[in-house]
Protein backbone atom coordinates (compact mmCIF):
# COMPACT_ATOMS: atom_id res chain seq x y z
CA UNK A 1 0.00 0.00 0.00
CA UNK A 2 1.58 3.61 -1.10
CA UNK A 3 1.56 6.35 1.28
CA UNK A 4 -1.53 8.14 -0.23
CA UNK A 5 -3.68 5.21 0.83
CA UNK A 6 -2.24 4.75 3.98
CA UNK A 7 -2.83 8.38 4.94
CA UNK A 8 -6.62 7.93 3.60
CA UNK A 9 -7.08 4.89 5.55
CA UNK A 10 -5.74 6.66 8.43
CA UNK A 11 -8.07 9.06 8.35
CA UNK A 12 -11.36 7.44 7.92
CA UNK A 13 -10.05 5.34 11.04
CA UNK A 14 -9.64 8.55 12.65
CA UNK A 15 -12.93 9.82 11.06
CA UNK A 16 -14.66 6.80 12.03
CA UNK A 17 -13.19 6.62 15.81
CA UNK A 18 -14.93 10.43 16.15
CA UNK A 19 -17.96 9.03 14.90
CA UNK A 20 -18.53 6.11 16.99
CA UNK A 21 -17.36 8.52 19.86
CA UNK A 22 -14.38 6.23 21.21
CA UNK A 23 -12.61 9.58 20.84
CA UNK A 24 -13.77 13.42 21.12
CA UNK A 25 -12.45 16.70 20.50
CA UNK A 26 -9.60 16.74 23.03
CA UNK A 27 -7.78 13.89 21.12
CA UNK A 28 -7.53 16.63 18.47
CA UNK A 29 -6.31 19.08 21.23
CA UNK A 30 -3.28 16.67 21.96
CA UNK A 31 -2.91 16.40 18.37
CA UNK A 32 -2.17 19.83 17.92
CA UNK A 33 0.48 19.95 20.83
CA UNK A 34 2.62 17.67 18.65
CA UNK A 35 5.07 19.17 16.59
CA UNK A 36 8.98 18.74 15.78
CA UNK A 37 10.08 19.28 19.44
CA UNK A 38 7.93 16.98 20.92
CA UNK A 39 6.93 14.62 17.63
CA UNK A 40 5.85 11.57 19.85
CA UNK A 41 4.00 13.60 22.25
CA UNK A 42 0.31 11.89 21.32
CA UNK A 43 1.92 8.42 21.51
CA UNK A 44 3.37 8.81 24.74
CA UNK A 45 0.48 10.21 26.62
CA UNK A 46 -1.86 6.99 25.31
CA UNK A 47 1.12 4.98 26.63
CA UNK A 48 0.37 6.44 30.03
CA UNK A 49 -2.98 6.45 29.45
CA UNK A 50 -3.07 2.76 28.91
CA UNK A 51 -0.76 2.32 32.08
CA UNK A 52 -3.05 4.41 34.33
CA UNK A 53 -6.64 2.16 32.49
CA UNK A 54 -4.91 -0.99 33.95
CA UNK A 55 -3.62 0.16 37.19
CA UNK A 56 -6.86 1.81 38.17
CA UNK A 57 -9.40 -1.22 36.43
CA UNK A 58 -7.11 -3.19 38.77
CA UNK A 59 -7.83 -1.21 41.65
CA UNK A 60 -11.76 -0.95 41.21
CA UNK A 61 -11.79 -4.53 40.55
CA UNK A 62 -10.03 -5.10 44.35
CA UNK A 63 -12.07 -2.65 45.67
CA UNK A 64 -15.52 -4.28 44.42
CA UNK A 65 -14.24 -7.80 45.67
CA UNK A 66 -13.87 -6.51 48.98
CA UNK A 67 -16.82 -7.53 52.26
CA UNK A 68 -18.35 -4.95 52.32
CA UNK A 69 -17.24 -2.73 49.42
CA UNK A 70 -15.97 0.60 50.39
CA UNK A 71 -17.88 2.25 47.62
CA UNK A 72 -15.86 5.77 48.70
CA UNK A 73 -12.96 3.77 47.65
CA UNK A 74 -14.32 2.57 44.04
CA UNK A 75 -15.59 5.66 42.93
CA UNK A 76 -12.01 7.87 43.72
CA UNK A 77 -10.24 4.80 41.35
CA UNK A 78 -13.47 5.98 39.04
CA UNK A 79 -13.05 10.02 39.37
CA UNK A 80 -9.40 9.55 38.58
CA UNK A 81 -10.03 7.60 36.16
CA UNK A 82 -12.68 9.69 34.35
CA UNK A 83 -10.25 12.57 34.87
CA UNK A 84 -7.33 10.82 32.88
CA UNK A 85 -9.84 10.07 30.23
CA UNK A 86 -11.49 12.98 29.67
CA UNK A 87 -8.11 14.27 29.39
CA UNK A 88 -6.84 12.32 26.61
CA UNK A 89 -10.37 12.44 24.93
CA UNK A 90 -11.61 8.63 25.38
CA UNK A 91 -15.22 9.98 25.46
CA UNK A 92 -16.93 6.54 25.54
CA UNK A 93 -14.29 5.51 28.83
CA UNK A 94 -15.48 8.99 30.29
CA UNK A 95 -19.31 8.74 30.05
CA UNK A 96 -19.16 4.91 31.34
CA UNK A 97 -17.43 6.42 34.82
CA UNK A 98 -20.04 9.14 34.57
CA UNK A 99 -22.68 6.05 34.93
CA UNK A 100 -20.28 4.39 37.11
CA UNK A 101 -19.77 7.10 39.73
CA UNK A 102 -23.98 7.40 40.20
CA UNK A 103 -23.88 3.65 40.63
CA UNK A 104 -21.19 4.54 43.70
CA UNK A 105 -23.05 7.21 45.16
CA UNK A 106 -25.92 5.39 45.47
CA UNK A 107 -23.89 2.10 46.52
CA UNK A 108 -25.83 0.08 44.00
CA UNK A 109 -22.92 -2.87 43.87
CA UNK A 110 -24.79 -4.76 40.89
CA UNK A 111 -24.49 -1.55 38.97
CA UNK A 112 -21.13 -0.64 40.12
CA UNK A 113 -20.09 -4.40 38.80
CA UNK A 114 -22.03 -3.70 35.37
CA UNK A 115 -19.89 -0.66 34.94
CA UNK A 116 -16.74 -2.07 35.59
CA UNK A 117 -17.30 -4.76 32.97
CA UNK A 118 -18.48 -1.88 30.27
CA UNK A 119 -15.44 0.18 30.98
CA UNK A 120 -12.93 -2.85 30.61
CA UNK A 121 -14.69 -3.36 27.25
CA UNK A 122 -14.40 -0.02 26.59
CA UNK A 123 -10.78 0.03 27.27
CA UNK A 124 -10.37 -3.01 25.24
CA UNK A 125 -12.10 -1.48 21.97
CA UNK A 126 -10.32 1.39 22.41
CA UNK A 127 -6.96 0.41 23.05
CA UNK A 128 -7.04 -1.97 19.98
CA UNK A 129 -8.26 1.16 18.27
CA UNK A 130 -5.71 3.31 18.82
CA UNK A 131 -2.95 0.57 18.04
CA UNK A 132 -4.25 0.23 14.75
CA UNK A 133 -4.04 4.13 14.69
CA UNK A 134 -0.64 4.16 15.66
CA UNK A 135 0.47 1.34 13.29
CA UNK A 136 -0.67 2.88 10.29
CA UNK A 137 0.80 6.07 11.72
CA UNK A 138 4.32 4.47 12.01
CA UNK A 139 3.55 2.55 8.39
CA UNK A 140 3.48 6.12 6.72
CA UNK A 141 6.76 7.70 8.54
CA UNK A 142 8.31 4.71 7.37
CA UNK A 143 7.12 5.32 3.84
CA UNK A 144 8.29 8.67 4.49
CA UNK A 145 4.84 10.57 4.33
CA UNK A 146 3.32 12.78 6.69
CA UNK A 147 0.53 12.14 9.35
CA UNK A 148 -2.82 13.91 8.87
CA UNK A 149 -4.36 15.39 11.47
CA UNK A 150 -8.38 15.00 12.55
CA UNK A 151 -10.17 18.06 11.08
CA UNK B 1 25.03 46.13 38.45
CA UNK B 2 24.63 44.78 42.34
CA UNK B 3 22.05 46.60 43.19
CA UNK B 4 19.66 45.17 40.44
CA UNK B 5 20.62 41.80 41.00
CA UNK B 6 19.61 41.76 44.78
CA UNK B 7 16.57 43.48 43.96
CA UNK B 8 15.55 41.29 41.17
CA UNK B 9 16.13 38.02 43.61
CA UNK B 10 13.52 39.33 45.49
CA UNK B 11 10.98 39.26 43.03
CA UNK B 12 9.36 36.20 42.35
CA UNK B 13 7.23 37.81 39.82
CA UNK B 14 10.45 38.25 37.67
CA UNK B 15 10.00 36.40 34.45
CA UNK B 16 12.58 34.03 33.97
CA UNK B 17 15.31 34.97 31.44
CA UNK B 18 15.60 32.12 28.93
CA UNK B 19 18.83 31.64 27.25
CA UNK B 20 17.81 33.33 24.39
CA UNK B 21 17.07 36.61 26.38
CA UNK B 22 13.28 36.80 26.27
CA UNK B 23 10.96 37.02 28.98
CA UNK B 24 9.34 34.04 30.25
CA UNK B 25 6.44 33.32 32.59
CA UNK B 26 7.66 30.36 34.76
CA UNK B 27 4.67 28.20 35.79
CA UNK B 28 4.69 25.72 38.60
CA UNK B 29 1.94 22.93 37.79
CA UNK B 30 0.73 21.16 40.62
CA UNK B 31 -1.53 17.68 39.57
CA UNK B 32 -1.60 14.24 41.13
CA UNK B 33 -2.46 12.38 37.78
CA UNK B 34 0.52 11.69 35.05
CA UNK B 35 -1.58 11.77 32.31
CA UNK B 36 -2.81 15.19 33.33
CA UNK B 37 0.81 16.61 33.89
CA UNK B 38 2.13 15.76 30.61
CA UNK B 39 -0.35 17.21 29.16
CA UNK B 40 0.04 20.58 31.11
CA UNK B 41 3.30 20.52 30.70
CA UNK B 42 3.25 20.24 27.52
CA UNK B 43 0.53 22.86 26.98
CA UNK B 44 2.43 25.55 29.13
CA UNK B 45 6.39 24.38 26.71
CA UNK B 46 4.02 24.91 23.43
CA UNK B 47 3.20 28.34 24.96
CA UNK B 48 6.76 29.41 25.68
CA UNK B 49 6.62 29.12 29.24
CA UNK B 50 8.57 27.51 31.23
CA UNK B 51 7.28 24.93 33.55
CA UNK B 52 7.73 22.65 36.92
CA UNK B 53 5.21 20.22 37.49
CA UNK B 54 5.07 18.72 40.71
CA UNK B 55 2.68 15.57 41.72
CA UNK B 56 1.50 17.19 45.35
CA UNK B 57 0.60 20.42 47.06
CA UNK B 58 3.42 19.22 49.66
CA UNK B 59 6.03 19.02 46.99
CA UNK B 60 4.26 22.62 45.73
CA UNK B 61 5.35 24.30 48.74
CA UNK B 62 8.68 22.30 48.85
CA UNK B 63 9.63 23.85 45.80
CA UNK B 64 8.81 27.29 46.73
CA UNK B 65 10.41 26.77 49.92
CA UNK B 66 7.54 27.34 52.12
CA UNK B 67 7.33 24.12 53.44
CA UNK B 68 8.40 25.69 56.99
CA UNK B 69 12.21 24.13 56.29
CA UNK B 70 13.11 27.69 55.31
CA UNK B 71 16.79 28.02 54.81
CA UNK B 72 16.88 32.17 55.17
CA UNK B 73 14.52 34.55 56.98
CA UNK B 74 15.18 36.87 54.04
CA UNK B 75 13.74 34.73 51.47
CA UNK B 76 16.28 34.58 49.03
CA UNK B 77 15.22 31.96 47.02
CA UNK B 78 16.18 31.30 43.45
CA UNK B 79 13.02 29.89 42.75
CA UNK B 80 10.89 32.60 40.54
CA UNK B 81 7.24 31.37 39.71
CA UNK B 82 5.39 33.75 38.32
CA UNK B 83 1.69 31.30 38.09
CA UNK B 84 0.96 28.23 39.75
CA UNK B 85 -1.62 26.05 38.18
CA UNK B 86 -3.05 23.46 40.68
CA UNK B 87 -5.63 20.81 39.97
CA UNK B 88 -8.02 20.88 42.99
CA UNK B 89 -8.32 16.84 43.70
CA UNK B 90 -5.92 15.76 44.78
CA UNK B 91 -5.28 13.21 47.71
CA UNK B 92 -4.02 15.09 50.93
CA UNK B 93 -3.49 18.93 49.95
CA UNK B 94 -6.12 19.67 48.02
CA UNK B 95 -5.85 22.09 45.63
CA UNK B 96 -8.05 24.28 47.63
CA UNK B 97 -5.36 23.65 51.03
CA UNK B 98 -2.37 24.65 48.73
CA UNK B 99 -4.17 27.83 47.40
CA UNK B 100 -4.99 28.84 51.35
CA UNK B 101 -1.60 28.22 52.63
CA UNK B 102 -0.08 30.22 49.26
CA UNK B 103 -2.85 32.73 50.43
CA UNK B 104 -1.72 32.84 53.86
CA UNK B 105 1.54 33.67 53.24
CA UNK B 106 2.93 37.64 54.67
CA UNK B 107 5.59 37.37 51.98
CA UNK B 108 5.55 38.38 48.08
CA UNK B 109 4.84 34.48 47.52
CA UNK B 110 1.22 35.66 48.28
CA UNK B 111 0.92 37.80 45.31
CA UNK B 112 1.65 34.77 42.89
CA UNK B 113 -1.62 34.34 41.03
CA UNK B 114 -2.80 30.66 41.65
CA UNK B 115 -5.46 28.97 39.02
CA UNK B 116 -7.24 25.81 40.02
CA UNK B 117 -8.67 23.31 37.33
CA UNK B 118 -10.76 20.96 38.04
CA UNK B 119 -13.37 18.61 35.78
CA UNK B 120 -16.03 19.07 38.09
CA UNK B 121 -17.76 22.04 37.22
CA UNK B 122 -19.10 22.74 40.71
CA UNK B 123 -20.62 25.96 41.55
CA UNK B 124 -19.90 26.39 45.17
CA UNK B 125 -16.19 24.96 44.40
CA UNK B 126 -15.19 27.68 41.87
CA UNK B 127 -17.26 30.09 44.85
CA UNK B 128 -14.99 28.55 47.36
CA UNK B 129 -11.73 29.52 45.08
CA UNK B 130 -12.32 32.51 44.38
CA UNK B 131 -13.26 34.03 47.63
CA UNK B 132 -9.94 32.31 49.00
CA UNK B 133 -8.16 34.58 46.32
CA UNK B 134 -7.76 32.35 43.15
CA UNK B 135 -6.88 33.72 39.77
CA UNK B 136 -9.33 31.65 37.74
CA UNK B 137 -11.22 28.00 37.86
CA UNK B 138 -10.36 26.15 34.89
CA UNK B 139 -12.48 23.23 33.84
CA UNK B 140 -10.56 20.45 32.91
CA UNK B 141 -9.31 19.44 30.06
CA UNK B 142 -7.60 22.76 30.63
CA UNK B 143 -7.05 23.72 26.49
CA UNK B 144 -4.49 25.72 24.64
CA UNK B 145 -7.21 28.66 24.62
CA UNK B 146 -6.81 28.98 28.52
CA UNK B 147 -3.34 28.89 28.56
CA UNK B 148 -3.21 31.59 26.05
CA UNK B 149 -5.78 34.06 27.90
CA UNK B 150 -3.77 32.89 31.54
CA UNK B 151 -0.53 34.02 30.15
CA UNK B 152 -1.87 36.81 28.00
CA UNK B 153 -3.07 38.19 31.81
CA UNK B 154 -0.07 37.74 33.71
CA UNK B 155 1.80 39.19 31.33
CA UNK B 156 -0.13 42.54 31.24
CA UNK B 157 -0.02 42.38 35.04
CA UNK B 158 3.90 42.44 34.55
CA UNK B 159 3.85 45.29 32.41
CA UNK B 160 1.06 47.16 34.00
CA UNK B 161 2.94 46.94 37.21
CA UNK B 162 6.35 47.56 36.11
CA UNK B 163 5.60 51.01 34.49
CA UNK B 164 3.38 51.75 37.53
CA UNK B 165 6.14 50.82 39.55
CA UNK B 166 9.29 52.93 37.22
CA UNK B 167 7.13 56.31 36.85
CA UNK B 168 6.53 56.80 40.87
CA UNK B 169 9.85 58.44 41.85
CA UNK B 170 7.91 60.16 44.47
CA UNK B 171 7.74 57.41 46.45
CA UNK B 172 11.15 55.96 45.66
CA UNK B 173 10.53 52.87 47.93
CA UNK B 174 7.48 51.75 45.85
CA UNK B 175 10.26 51.87 42.35
CA UNK B 176 11.15 48.38 41.75
CA UNK B 177 12.86 47.40 38.54
CA UNK B 178 10.32 45.62 35.94
CA UNK B 179 11.32 42.73 34.00
CA UNK B 180 9.60 43.81 31.27
CA UNK B 181 10.11 47.53 30.25
CA UNK B 182 12.78 50.01 31.98
CA UNK B 183 12.22 53.34 31.45
CA UNK B 184 13.72 54.27 34.59
CA UNK B 185 17.50 54.92 35.15
CA UNK B 186 19.54 51.85 35.91
CA UNK B 187 21.16 54.59 38.37
CA UNK B 188 18.17 54.71 40.04
CA UNK B 189 17.58 51.05 40.95
CA UNK B 190 21.81 51.04 42.36
CA UNK B 191 20.42 53.80 44.23
CA UNK B 192 18.01 52.11 46.26
CA UNK B 193 19.70 49.92 49.10
CA UNK B 194 19.24 46.15 49.66
CA UNK B 195 16.94 46.37 52.78
CA UNK B 196 14.27 48.28 50.97
CA UNK B 197 11.55 45.77 50.31
CA UNK B 198 10.04 45.91 47.25
CA UNK B 199 6.51 46.43 47.53
CA UNK B 200 4.38 43.22 46.54
CA UNK B 201 2.20 43.27 43.25
CA UNK B 202 -1.30 45.15 44.19
CA UNK B 203 -3.84 43.02 44.37
CA UNK B 204 -5.88 45.42 42.18
CA UNK B 205 -4.10 44.93 39.22
CA UNK B 206 -3.91 40.62 39.46
CA UNK B 207 -7.35 40.92 40.71
CA UNK B 208 -9.51 40.63 38.18
CA UNK B 209 -11.71 37.27 39.00
CA UNK B 210 -12.67 35.13 36.60
CA UNK B 211 -15.75 32.53 36.87
CA UNK B 212 -16.34 30.17 34.78
CA UNK B 213 -20.05 30.20 35.09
Amino acid sequence: MDVLQLQRKLREHQAAMLREGFLDDQFSQLQKLQDESSPDFVIEVVKMFFDDSEKLLNNMTRALGQVPVDFKQVDAHVHQYKGSSASVGAARVKNVCATFRNFCETQNLEGCVRCLQQLQNEYSLLKNNLQYLFRLQEQIQAAGGSIPTIE
Amino acid sequence: MAGGEVLRQNLPEKLEESPSGANELHVLAVDDSLVDRKVIERLLKISSCKVTVVESGTRALQYLGLDGDKKSSIGFDSVKVNLIMTDYSMPGMTGYDLLKKIKQESSVFREIPVVIMSSENILTRIDRCLEEGAEDFLLKPVKLSDVRRLKDFIMRGEVKEGEKRCCKRSRSEDCSPSSMTHPCDSSLLSSLSSSSVLSPLSPSTLSSKKSRL
